[in-house]
This record gives C-alpha cells, sequence and structure tokens, in this order.
C-alpha cells in the first residue's frame, strides 16, 4: 500500500478504535448506573484505545520511512559485484542514479552493464517488499495495539491520566525539538568540517591570506590546488557589517531615542509602524535594491568624484545591510529606554537638567548594557546577513579595507559553494561547512553573551 | 549668604544659551534619524514601484495569420500527430512577411521574426487544436511581442527618451509603422500571474512560484504551528523549574537568533542528506522553514499564554478539572487570537526567506506549475533572485513586479496579525 493510503488507513482505523473505546465505556457506565460511577470520561477511554491503535503504528512508520532508503542502498551496494563497486562519494551517486534510472525505465537497458540490470531489478524487488512489509507491519501493530488497549478496559482503568501522560509526553518532546534543532545544527557542521578539516589544515583556513576554493578538475590546470585561507572573508565580513552598522547604530539609536523621549504620540504612532515596515521588508528586495539601485548610484558617485569604485562595492551592501538593521536597533533600545524608571527622568528634570542632558547622563548610562546587548545582536544579524551581500557584494575574495572595492563574506561563500553541484567528497564542497561552523559558533556567542546582558538589565529594573 | 549662589545663578545663566542650543540640535538628530528612515521606506517603495509598475501591462502585437495547410503541412486535420508537428512558427513567419512586405534578405527577415516572442506559434497552434474549421481560413490574432520590443515600446514615452536595447533602427522602424496602424498595444498581463518561469521574459510569470510558495507555506504551517504551541504550553504550563527546562529556553533564544542560511546546511546535510528527503520540492522548503520559524512561534504563543491571567486557571483547578484540562478547555483558547498573531507573523517571515532555500536545491529553473508538494518548485523570494541576476533588460520589470506582489503579500499578512490583535485582543 503507498504511504498516504496506509496513514489514512491508521487514521481510519484509529478513529474506529475511539468509537469502539467510548461505546464499552459506555456499556461499563450502564452496568454501574451512570457515567458518573466511571473512573473517566467516556472520550478517555475513546482516547486511550484510539493511542494505543495509532501512536505506535505511527512510530513504527516514521522510523521505517526514514532508514528504509538507506537500508535499501546498503542492501544493494552489497550484492553489487566488486568491479564496480563505487571507489567514492561521487562515483556512489552515479552509480545509484543508474540503478534509479533503469528501475524508472528512464535508462533503456541496452547498453549498460547486466550487473546494474541485476541491481536495478534487486531495488524494485527490494522496495516492493519493504513496501509491504512496513504496511504489513504498521497494520498489524495498529490493530493488535487497538484491541489489546480495548480489551484491557474496566471501569477503574484511570484512562483519564494515562491519555494525559501521553499528551504531556508529546509537549515535552515538541519543546525538546528546539535541543534537537540545535544538535542537528551542530552535527550537520561539524562532522563535514571535521571531515574539511583532514583535507585542509586548520592553520592554513584560519591564518590563510588567499581564498579560491576552486578544485581543479585536471591537476595541470591554473590554480589546479584550490587554497582555503579564510582571512578575507573574515576581513569582509566584518568590513560589510562594521559599516552596516555605522549607519544603523545612530540612526537606529536616535530614533528610538527621540520616539521614547520626545515625540508626542500621533508621530510616535506614524513613525513607529513606518520604521517597522523596514523590519519586515524580505532581505531578497534589500539585495535587489543594493545591486540595482544602490551600488550603480555610489559607482556613478565616485566616479565623477574621480574615484575608482566597484559596481560590487563593499560600501553598498553595507548601506543597505545598515538601512535593513535600523529598526532592529531601534525597537530593541525603545524598549530598554521605556524600562527606565521615570522616577530617574524625574529627579534629573528636577534637578534643572535639559532633556537631552537627561538622556545623554541619566537614561543612556541606565540603559547601556540593554542597548550594548541590542546592539550584539545587530552585528550578529548582519554577519549572518546573505540575500543583500549575495546580491551586491562580489565574489572576489580581496583582503582590504576599502570600503569602495569588492569583497567577500562568510555567507556569499557558504551560498556560492553550496548552489548547485554539490559533491560531499572534495575540500570545496566541505570548507562551505567549515564556514558554517565559524558563523555559527560566532554568532551562537554573540547571541549568548547579547542575551544574558539584556536579561540582566531588565532584572535590574523589575 | 545670597552672594555665591547669586553667583552660580549667573554661571548658570551664561551657559543656558549654549545647553539650550545643545538640545535643540539633539532634538534635531532625533527627527534627522526619523526622517532618514522613512527616507529610506519611501525610496525602496518608490524605486521598486517605479521599475516594476509596467510589468502589470504587456506588448501585444496584431497580425493577421492564414492557417493554410500547406504552410503547416497538415493534409488530415483530425491526426494528431500532424497537428503536433505542424509548422506554426512558418504560419508566423508567413504573416510577419506579408505584412512587411519589402523586407528581403536573410538578415533583415531574421529581425523581422524577432519582433514577436516565440510564444506565438504555440498559441496559433492552441486556437487551430481548440477549432479545426480554423484550417484554411485567415484571422487576425494578438500575440506577445518579444522582450525587447516590449521595453522599447513601453519607455517611448518616458522622459528620459526611448531605451534601445538590442532593438536596431529597422526594428524600431517596423514598431513605427505598427503603432501607425494601430495593431501594437499595451494589454493587461495575466500571463504574469499564471504561467511558471521563462526564459523569455514576455512569457515568465510568477504563477509557479505562487504556487510553489504556497505549498512551502501549507508544509511550514502544518507543522511549525502546532509543534510551537505545544512547546510553548509545556514551557509555561507544566515545565518543572529544573535544568533541563533551562537548556530548552536559552537553545528556543538563541535559535531565534541564528542566522537563516544555518537552517540551510541543517537542511542539506541531515534532511536530505540523511534521511533522503527529495531536494526541490516544497516539502523540504517547508520542513526548513518551519524548523526556522519554531523559535518565533514558541516565543509569541508564550506572551500570549502568559497573558492568560492566573484566575481563569484557579477557577478550573478550583471546580475540579485537571490541569491539562484547564490548559486545552480555557487557557489555549483564551490564547488563541495572540498565538495565531505570532504564527502570522512567522508565515511572513517564511513567506519572505531565501537564503536557506538556496541551498536545499529551491533555485531550479522550473517552468511548470508545480501540482503537490513533492513536485520540483520554486517559491517567489528564491524566483526574484533569479530574475533579479538575469541579465536581459525586460527582467529588471518583472522582477520588480515580483517584488511588488510579494510586499502585498507580506503587507496583507502583516495587517491581518495587527487586526486580528485588535479585533481578539483581551483586555483583563
Amino acid at each position: 500500500m503507498q504511504t498516504s493510503n496506509l496513514i489514512i488507513s491508521l487514521l481510519v482505523m484509529s478513529a474506529v478504535a475511539f468509537l469502539l473505546g467510548y461505546q464499552r465505556s459506555l456499556g461499563f457506565a450502564r452496568d454501574l448506573g451512570g457515567v458518573r460511577n466511571l473512573h473517566s470520561l467516556p472520550s478517555y477511554y475513546g482516547m486511550r484505545v484510539a493511542l494505543w491503535c495509532g501512536l505506535p503504528s505511527a512510530l513504527l512508520l516514521f522510523s521505517c520511512l526514514a532508514f528504509e532508503e538507506t537500508i535499501i542502498s546498503n542492501m544493494l551496494l552489497a550484492g553489487i559485484p566488486d568491479e564496480i563497486r563505487p571507489n567514492s562519494v561521487a562515483e556512489y551517486n552515479l552509480l545509484m542514479n543508474k540503478i534509479e534510472n533503469l528501475a524508472s525505465g528512464a535508462l533503456s537497458v541496452e547498453d549498460v552493464k547486466p550487473a546494474l540490470i541485476d541491481a536495478s531489478a534487486a531495488l524494485v524487488y527490494l522496495r516492493d517488499m519493504s513496501q509491504r512489509l512496513v504496511t504489513g507491519l504498521a497494520l498489524l501493530v495498529a490493530g493488535g495495539g487497538g484491541l489489546w488497549s480495548w480489551w484491557r478496559m474496566s471501569a477503574q482503568l484511570r484512562a483519564r491520566q494515562q491519555v494525559e501522560k501521553v499528551l504531556k509526553g508529546f509537549l515535552l518532546f515538541c519543546a525538546s525539538l528546539a535541543i534537537f534543532t540545535t544538535l542537528g545544527i551542530l552535527l550537520s557542521v561539524v562532522f563535514e568540517s571535521v571531515r574539511f578539516f583532514q583535507q585542509v589544515p586548520i592553520t592554513e583556513f584560519f591564518f590563510g591570506l588567499d581564498w579560491s576554493p576552486q578544485t581543479a578538475i585536471r591537476a595541470d590546470q591554473v590554480g589546479g590546488s584550490g587554497s582555503f585561507g579564510a582571512v578575507p572573508l573574515f576581513l569582509g565580513t566584518l568590513l560589510i557589517s562594521f559599516i552596516a552598522m555605522t549607519v544603523a547604530v545612530p540612526a537606529g539609536l536616535m530614533s528610538a531615542i527621540y520616539l521614547a523621549e520626545y515625540a508626542g504620540s500621533k508621530v510616535r504612532s506614524l513613525a513607529k509602524p513606518t520604521l517597522e515596515i523596514l523590519a519586515g521588508v524580505p532581505t531578497v528586495v534589500y539585495g535587489y535594491f543594493a545591486a540595482l539601485t544602490v551600488a550603480p548610484f555610489i559607482r556613478d558617485t565616485g566616479t565623477s568624484m574621480g574615484l575608482s569604485v566597484t559596481s560590487e562595492s563593499a560600501l553598498a551592501a553595507g548601506l543597505v545591510m545598515g538601512i535593513m538593521i535600523i529598526p532592529f536597533i531601534s525597537s530593541l533600545a525603545d524598549d530598554v529606554i521605556n524600562a527606565v524608571p521615570q522616577t530617574m527622568r524625574d529627579g534629573s528634570l528636577a534637578l534643572g537638567a535639559t532633556h537631552s542632558e537627561t538622556i545623554k547622563q541619566v537614561i543612556i548610562p541606565a540603559a547601556l548594557p540593554g542597548i550594548v546587548g541590542g546592539i550584539l545582536l545587530a552585528v550578529s544579524r548582519a554577519i549572518g546577513e546573505t540575500m543583500i551581500v549575495v546580491m551586491a557584494a562580489g565574489l572576489a575574495a580581496n583582503l582590504t579595507i576599502n570600503p569602495l572595492d569588492t569583497v567577500t563574506t562568510v555567507t556569499v561563500q557558504i551560498v556560492t559553494l553550496l548552489v548547485g553541484d554539490q559533491e560531499f567528497d572534495s575540500a570545496k564542497t566541505l570548507s562551505a561547512f567549515a564556514l558554517g561552523l565559524m558563523l555559527f559558533l560566532v554568532t551562537l556567542g554573540l547571541n549568548f553573551i547579547a542575551l544574558r546582558v539584556v536579561k540582566k538589565y531588565r532584572e535590574q529594573y523589575e | 549668604m545670597n552672594k555665591p549662589s547669586h553667583a552660580s545663578t549667573e554661571r548658570i545663566r551664561k551657559t543656558l544659551a549654549k545647553r539650550y542650543r545643545t538640545e535643540k540640535r539633539f532634538r534635531l538628530y532625533g527627527v534627522m534619524a526619523i526622517l532618514f528612515g522613512v527616507l529610506c521606506v519611501a525610496t525602496l517603495f518608490v524605486d521598486i514601484i517605479g521599475k516594476g509598475h509596467g510589468a502589470f501591462r504587456q506588448t501585444y502585437i496584431q497580425l493577421s495569420v492564414d492557417y493554410g495547410s500547406d504552410t503547416l503541412g497538415i493534409s488530415d486535420i483530425n491526426d494528431a500527430q500532424q497537428l503536433a508537428l505542424a509548422n506554426f512558427s512558418g504560419v508566423v513567419k508567413q504573416s510577419l512577411r506579408t505584412r512587411f512586405n519589402d523586407v528581403s534578405g536573410r538578415s533583415e527577415k531574421r529581425q523581422l521574426y524577432r519582433l514577436v516572442s516565440n510564444s506565438a506559434e504555440y498559441q496559433l497552434a492552441d486556437r487551430l487544436k481548440a477549432d479545426h474549421n480554423l484550417l484554411n481560413q485567415s484571422e487576425k490574432v494578438w500575440v506577445l511581442a518579444d522582450d525587447d520590443v516590449d521595453t522599447y515600446f513601453k519607455s517611448l514615452n518616458s522622459a528620459d527618451g526611448a531605451f534601445v536595447g538590442r532593438t536596431n533602427d529597422k526594428q524600431q522602424e517596423w514598431i513605427q509603422s505598427l503603432i501607425e496602424a494601430g495593431q501594437i498595444e499595451l494589454r493587461f498581463n495575466t500571463q504574469f500571474f499564471t504561467s511558471g518561469d521563462s526564459r523569455e521574459p514576455e512569457q515568465a510569470g510568477i504563477g509557479g512560484a505562487i504556487v510553489g510558495s504556497l505549498f512551502t507555506l501549507f508544509i511550514t504551517l502544518a507543522l511549525s504551528f502546532p509543534i510551537g504551541v505545544a512547546a510553548a504550553v509545556y514551557l509555561e504550563e507544566f515545565a518543572p523549574k529544573n535544568r533541563l527546562t533551562d537548556f530548552i529556553e536559552v537553545n528556543i533564544n538563541n535559535l531565534a537568533a541564528v542566522p537563516s542560511i544555518i537552517f540551510g546546511l541543517l537542511g542539506l546535510a541531515i534532511f536530505i542528506n540523511f534521511f533522503h528527503v527529495p531536494r526541490s520540492v516544497p516539502l523540504i522548503g517547508g520542513l526548513v522553514l518551519a524548523v526556522m520559524t519554531l523559535p518565533t512561534i514558541i516565543i509569541s504563543s508564550r506572551a500570549a499564554i502568559k497573558a492568560v491571567p492566573p484566575s481563569i486557571r484557579e477557577a478550573g483547578i478550583g471546580i475540579g478539572a485537571s490541569p491539562m484540562q484547564v490548559v486545552l478547555h480555557h487557557v489555549l483558547p483564551l490564547a488563541l487570537p495572540g498565538m495565531l498573531t505570532g504564527t502570522i507573523i512567522g508565515m511572513a517571515q517564511a513567506l519572505g526567506e531565501t537564503a536557506p532555500l538556496l541551498m536545499i536545491g529551491m533555485v531550479a529553473f522550473i517552468v511548470d506549475v508545480p501540482g503537490g508538494i513533492t513536485d520540483p518548485a520554486t517559491v517567489l523570494p528564491v524566483q526574484i533572485f533569479l530574475w533579479a541576476d538575469s541579465p536581459e533588460r525586460a527582467f529588471v520589470e518583472k522582477t520588480s513586479a515580483a517584488i511588488m506582489v510579494l510586499l502585498a503579500f507580506l503587507i496583507t499578512m502583516n495587517t491581518a496579525a495587527v487586526v486580528l490583535r485588535k479585533r481578539l485582543e483581551r483586555r483583563w
């Protein structure tokens, strides 16, 4: 049976199980003289049976689905004769694709090795078998579980507690998905990074000044070896982030101060949503804006002033990224400034300070930890921002701090290396994961510090 | 006694003007910062609308075509094979030659044929398939103009002069003659909303991308809303104060700030390479985006649950409900509007996201409109990214128009969230 049909039949079985359990509990209630003599409400009895029917079978089904392909391809590989046994990941993928295409009929049988034809027949057979096996097992477990729990029903059964326990387990599972996600991210980048560092020395990655990941196909090609010194990427990322922060911090901070301290409710109710539009604009739109409007504008202005500006200057990407981050900083700063107790303002004003003096000498110092936390979060945002730099910054890994030059960033390289063909045995593809690991660790560190600072600060005034 | 106080008042008075000036300047900085932000919003929108509004209308050229059976090579109209192989491009070429009968020479003819889009022949084929009586008849048909013609025609009346692009003098002359005869005009571009991607700008549309986005969002919503709400309920209502709970909270807060591209790496390494989910399909896109939006939904759902006053819970417990019943029957329904608001904002975020989808193969060039969650698809922001990279001038217009559609979706969603919050918010 097909997976979708199987899922539907499991659902139907669970529904039937619910009804059966419900009816049976009503039967008990009749004998005892009313539902109030049951331990739990009838629906809990029904749910208990339905859970016994649906939950184990669903778990079984999903674990089978998750590992089915891996197991089948391993079994296939075991049956393949030695002379065409793949030696690398690329060869393995090629072989599997061939077998797959043979099995689906996309590749004609005529000009391939007989071993492959056998393998494709085996693939069809194994798939068929596994589908039958999974269907049979799942239906058996569902039916068995449902029947057993139906059989074991009694009026004293603590059905509600049992159902609630399962529900609570589900809630805990959902909450702990966050841990699994973090773990999954770590595992996915760490494993490939380790493989990368087996091929490229770690010192070259961190201290090398030359980045050109294009590994040549032939040994005699120019630049054949590929070099993986990531310093230009780090520097480029920092340069663009720095430009972004020089735009975003003053503009964001000043607008937050104005909105929190000076603006009347009318201006506030107009200006705040307008600024927040900037936060809702997708990054791909900023990227387009940077590449097609801002970059040519900067290039033309620069050229008319006699400067040489590339059309993919760091300045354009940084400026637009700064605009993107303004609402981020302004809303965080707005929150912390509003959290400063009114008594502090009143005290300062009562001593005769002007409004701006109060802000500069009382409110900002009091809100400083929160503001710093917000800025750190914004920096982590800037470092991890992808689309703007992919579209507006270049690919050339120049070691420069000239904002009019082209630089490339960590995220640009990750995207460039992973879009299109991926070979998980070449340093070129693996280097993207090493860069990903760096990015993850740095942003994680920044976020962790920032969140702690902000939290501490909140507690101070609560 | 009075003297020192008088002196300090004097001193303060002297500095007062300066202090007030500083005050004014500081205020001005604030106004400037706000104005800068507003200016950025205005520039962004004016720029995009200015570039993109033209794409909603497309140039069409009127041809009088003659479905001659000789030109088509059809002897039996009911033979599907013959109909499929018929030479419709010959018909188009012939009608162009008849219209401009002074054209001679190979290269000039080739330029002439370039006036209309190559979709014209498919359009004619469809017409003939629908109505077999048209064979050996002639009729007047509006066909799509080529993108270069389209760009040129649209820019004819613009202030900075016509954008010539790849059109040459001869072609411009022909277009002029078409204009004089009223055989070229702009029409509303329905194809832009219905068709999939194409290498030819005049045939490219966002229909496929919109459907792909809908499928992807559906998966994202179906996964992240129940899981997010469940996680929020656990953390707010049932979680004991222990290390595990703290660790979960730290993880959620950190995940909310992890760059989105990292989730693409997760999708690639775990979902595709380990669990063998097919690439380039809405299923994998939805999975990755669900993982990405989960923290947003959890955080906003927790806030909504927190806003339900404890008296509700106490009353429920007081009349004998179990904690789970209190949550399911009372707390969740009361917190639902807040949760929905957070979910809509999370979905808007997912709709605009591009970076992680690039890694899991959703950048493929896909012409067909996807029909399900396991059909190869692309999404609206990725379509924008792909078009932004295309060299043809006509794609600039298309990209901006696609951005306008995307922004319209996002603004609608965010407005819906705000309205929902205002309507259903309950003050306790």
